[in-house]
């Protein structure tokens, strides 16, 4: 349980003087103030649910997973919610490979107070059949750089992998109707966590006998720091969670001033947390193309993937962002793809209102700097117009398709726009069009 | 369910503000250097002490101060359901380390280099407050083994339910899910070492239960002083002064 002290790094003496005597003085040696936080930096990977934190130096990775197994005896309506920690050898060589040490678990259970202690995560939604099946969500934290403050960069990136994954969708069937039946993405979209409250933990460094206080202590102010209090709290003025263990004793008014200043820190990254998480479902929109729910019989759906890249080619006029890796996908799936069944695209895709023809078509993509255009223009054209016939054809069959969670606002304002334009003349015109060029 | 019924009792009949009975006993454990027992109320604890002592492991050993090593674990027969793992699981790892960083805090680690400290404590009987009473045994044990402290640590637990700040809770309460507050203190510094807190307050409530708590932690020290003084006070009996 202990580590190894060979392998943990120690300061030297010189290096410990210089610190604290700076501290004492108010300086911090990497030039904050005593309550300024170092860099925020979320980002998100290609699956739903995995988030990357970089607090200055330190680097923690949140992956969130889910599974769905029997629930506990006293608790039979509640899913259930498990934190796991790495502490990687990359980190810092007094990590050690297998079992988790005192830190380790340390990080686990605070991370673990805040979110379920507090219900942060609404876990009776998880529950499938009662008594029997619930959703176990799991949480796994993996630290690959330690710059200090391991905390308050695991609270994040869990929060933030949880606020972006997504769990599949599953209904009871079979022959009993006790038969979970777990609905792949492609199916029906997945659906997020219930989110109560964000709860953010922050952590203060007390250094000498005097009570200094800084906020998000640096590897080298951690090794020097006399004690450590970790405030968990939520925007609402909740204080969810508190971990002071130990050490260097403080006055009580000193904790209740961390609680005070904790809670402002809190809302600022709270408002990062979410803007980051914003940013990356708008992207996530962008690239997916909804799904309809089985009302509508969708005989063969490819990737979707594919689909909205292809949209997002044409859509060009509508100022949309394309990455170029993306287009490189188009080329290789347009072939394969055959049937697109488009429900609804993209946000101001619109095909009814502009007469997209290849011409502005071709000239758009020339403008861009897409990878191979030759090979987009040339399969564009027969694939644009399948698409429009069966997109139309789809549109008949249910005008008012059902929209995804993470629908925004103006999707439904160009839906409004899209299903008053797109009354008979229109259509006509449009199949009209397509006959034509497929005659000619 | 209700926890405080109207006329202001709790499931066991205490007032809001009122603590269990306490109890603790020095010298039960001949072998070791200290050991104590500390029941409040239904919850036992036995703790024992070794040391000041030779290192055991050389690559832990410090130049310039004792090294201080926890163990907590829970009896089996502790708990109401026999527990399956005493001891190595998440809680008791982190209690232990817990324990270990409020000690250090007030040993004079540095007057004993190159030396270890241990301090092994084990749950007899568990309802609640487990990790107050802890560390409420372990101070003792540590002033009977004679190690050189700064102050006494002291701890008690405090929560809110019902719209009311309850001292010192139980299981029953405890597992009610409302909050529960643990404070550790160093009564005549006047100084909060250990504060732990889980599931949500308001600021306020939370400042209104932390004060509760030490309250609490202020009537403790108080008994274990007396308890210490008595226990010198037989010591000089038996020595004949």
């Amino acid at each position: 349980m202990e580590q190894r002290l060979a392998n943990s790094w120690r300061m030297t003496v010189n290096e410990k003087n210089f610190i604290q005597t700076a501290l004492l003085s108010d300086l911090r040696i990497d030039g904050r103030g005593p309550f300024d936080y170092r860099n925020l930096t979320i980002q998100f990977g290609i699956e739903d649910g995995s988030s990357e934190v970089q607090l200055g130096q330190t680097r923690v990775m949140g992956f969130v997973t889910s599974q769905l197994v029997q629930p506990y005896r006293d608790r039979p309506n509640e899913g259930t919610l498990a934190i796991f920690t790495e502490f990687s050898p990359m980190a810092d060589p007094s990590f050690e490979i297998g079992r988790p040490g005192e830190s380790a678990v340390e990080l686990g259970r605070i991370v673990d107070r805040g979110l379920r202690e507090s219900r942060a995560i609404d876990t009776e939604s998880l529950c499938v059949v009662a008594g029997k099946w619930v959703w176990s969500i799991r949480i796994d934290l993996h630290i690959l750089d330690n710059g200090g403050n391991l905390v308050d960069a695991a609270n994040i990136a869990a929060l933030a992998a949880l606020l972006t994954f997504r769990r599949p969708e599953c209904t009871l069937g079979g022959e009993d109707g006790q038969e979970v039946i777990i609905h792949p993405p492609e199916v029906r979209e997945p659906l997020a966590l219930i989110v109560h409250h964000l709860p953010i933990a922050v952590t203060f460094a007390f250094i000498g006998n005097e009570s200094r206080v800084i906020i998000d202590p640096s590897h080298f102010e951690e090794a020097v720091m006399g004690g450590k209090l970790t405030a968990t709290l939520n925007t609402n003025g909740d204080v969810c969670a508190i971990q002071k263990a130990g050490g260097e004793g403080v006055m009580q008014s000193v904790v209740m001033q961390c609680l005070r200043i904790a809670s402002v820190k809190a809302a600022d990254i709270t408002g990062k947390i979410k803007k980051a998480v914003e940013s990356y479902k708008t992207k996530r929109d962008l690239k997916k193309i909804k799904r309809h729910p089985d009302s509508v019989d969708i005989s063969n759906i490819s990737k979707d993937m594919e689909k909205s890249k292809l949209e997002l080619v044409k859509c060009q006029s509508d100022d949309m962002e394309i990455e170029g890796h993306s287009s490189k996908k188009d080329e290789s799936s347009l072939r394969h793809s055959k049937h697109k069944a488009l429900i609804s695209g993209p946000s101001s895709w619109d095909p009814y209102s502009k007469i997209a023809d290849t011409d502005e078509l071709k000239a758009s993509l020339a403008s861009r700097a897409v990878a191979t255009p030759n090979l987009k223009m040339d399969v564009m054209p027969p694939e644009k117009q399948q698409l429009n016939v069966k997109d139309e054809s789809h549109r008949d069959a249910d005008p008012s398709p059902p929209l995804l969670v993470a629908a925004e606002a103006r999707e439904e304002k160009n839906k409004a726009k899209t299903l008053l334009d797109a009354v008979k003349p229109k259509h006509k015109r449009k199949k009209k069009n397509a006959s034509n060029s497929n005659g000619s | 369910m209700e926890f405080v019924n109207p006329e202001g009792l709790r499931l066991d009949g205490r007032r809001p503000m009122e603590m269990r009975q306490l109890r603790a006993e020095i010298g039960v454990v001949s072998k070791a250097d200290g050991s104590a027992v500390f029941e409040m109320g239904n919850t036992k604890v036995i703790a024992a002490v070794y040391g000041p002592r030779e290192v055991q492991n050389r690559s832990q050993q410090s130049n310039d101060e004792a090294l201080v090593r926890c163990e907590y674990s829970m009896a089996n027969f502790s708990t109401g359901d026999r527990m399956r793992k005493p001891k190595g699981d998440r809680r008791s790892t982190e209690i232990s380390m817990v324990i270990r960083q409020t000690m250090e805090a007030c040993i004079l680690t540095h007057l004993m280099p190159r030396s270890q400290i241990d301090i092994f404590v084990q749950v007899l009987q568990a309802d609640g407050g487990t990790r107050s009473a802890c560390i409420n045994a372990a101070t003792l044990a540590l002033a009977d083994a004679g190690i050189p402290m700064t102050d006494i640590v002291t701890s008690c637990s405090a929560g809110f339910l019902n719209g009311t700040p309850l001292l010192d809770l139980n299981y029953v309460e405890d597992s009610a899910g409302g909050p529960d507050v643990t404070v550790g203190i160093l009564p005549k510094l006047d100084k909060v070492t250990l504060l732990q807190m889980d599931s949500k307050l308001q600021m306020e409530t939370f400042e209104t239960v932390m004060q509760l708590a030490t309250e609490g932690c202020k009537a403790v020290a108080s008994y274990i002083r007396e308890v210490l003084l008595e226990n010198t006070k037989q010591l000089e009996s038996r020595r004949g002064v």
